[in-house]
């Protein structure tokens, strides 16, 4: 059998590696233009909840974040660790929340406004009481449309 | 005399493109953002009276969190894994008891007239309340109304409620209505205990 004949050594053609660029650069474009880079830098600390009926958000443009919790540990000789609002990149208080929603509003097309999404990034540990003050500051700006941040877990 | 200029070599631009393809992958975020979706209630105008919305008390269950962190439906503490149950026999009310929740006929498009609980939920916490438990107790009742949709839309249409179109979830969204509403905060003293 000649096909299991041992010792007659056949040339490997060598594997054409032109095309090897190629093929990662189509990679590396998609990562490019699917990867976002994150525009804010946290400055406190969130643990997201776990909740396992939780959705996805549909429309990631149309939200805007507040992130709630104490400061990272950095920044807590300064501030100290009582859970704080940041908005974009700076503590901020309640009082801001208006403004910052209103500048959100204005950041969106106008057919997708009555669509914005507010997305409470709250820490696990967080009070209510701080949540309570936002959420009440929300309705008063009409920003109804809210999401609970949470991991979906379970 | 034309030099021939000599092939650059190229088999190291797979590598840097590697490179490069390795950054990007370290810092893409693709996880998307999952939460709890809710509808707040438009601020009451101050002008307007407020008028008594006349609800019935036996259609409202208050599930209440205090600044302990215990949990109260109706007025008895309950544990958090008895909860969904609970809302959902309130929901439902399938002996017709009296102190639970009146059903009411009416019309709906594309399934004919059934009978819809007017059951309303409503949550209502401490200013001491974590957010964890709170979370925790409206992922409860997320879990409680997709399930009695769930088991509505197997019903009218022996499917999932997911699985149902457009029209048809609308259709078992009027089936089980209830919404959960969370309640105007209330100022209870940080003394109570």
């Amino acid at each position: 059998m000649s096909m299991f004949k041992k010792g007659e050594k056949k040339e490997m053609p060598a594997i054409a590696s032109g095309s090897l660029s190629d093929i990662v650069f189509m990679l590396l474009f998609f990562f490019m233009v699917t990867t976002q880079m994150r525009e804010t830098e946290n400055k406190v600390v969130v643990r997201i909840p776990e909740a396992s009926e939780s959705v996805k958000l549909e429309r990631k443009d149309l939200a805007s974040y507040i992130n709630i919790g104490a400061p990272i540990r950095r920044l807590q000789a300064q501030y100290g660790n009582e859970p704080r609002i940041q908005l974009n990149d700076s503590f901020k208080t309640v009082d801001d929340i208006r403004d910052f929603v209103a500048a959100e509003r204005d950041s969106k097309s106008e057919n997708d406004r009555a669509f914005m999404t507010v997305c409470i990034r709250a820490d696990q540990d967080v009070r209510m009481g701080t949540i309570t003050d936002v959420k009440q500051e929300l309705r008063r700006c009409s920003a109804l449309k809210i999401m609970y941040s949470a991991r979906k877990g379970q | 005399m034309a030099k021939k200029t000599p092939a650059i070599n190229s088999s190291s631009t797979a590598d840097i493109a590697f490179l490069l393809l390795c950054y990007f992958l370290m810092t893409t975020t693709m996880g998307s953002q999952t939460g709890l979706s809710r509808r707040l209630p438009p601020m009451p105008d101050p002008n307007q009276k407020v008028e008594d919305q006349k609800v019935n008390r036996r259609n409202i269950i208050l599930v209440k969190i205090n600044s302990a962190d215990r949990i109260f439906a109706g007025s008895d503490p309950i544990d958090i894994s008895q909860l969904k149950e609970k809302i959902k026999i309130f929901v439902t009310n399938p002996t017709d008891s009296p102190n639970l929740p009146a059903k009411e006929p009416k019309e709906i498009e594309g399934i004919g007239t059934r009978n819809v609980t007017k059951a309303v939920i409503s949550l209502q916490n401490d200013r001491g309340t974590t957010y964890d438990v709170y979370i925790a107790v409206q992922n409860e009742l997320v879990k409680a109304i997709n399930e009695l949709r769930d088991e509505a839309a197997m019903k009218e249409f022996g499917k999932k409620f997911l699985a149902l179109n457009e029209d048809q979830q609308k259709a078992i969204k009027e089936v089980m209505p209830p919404q959960i509403s969370e309640a105007e905060p209330k100022d209870v003293g940080k003394s109570r205990r």
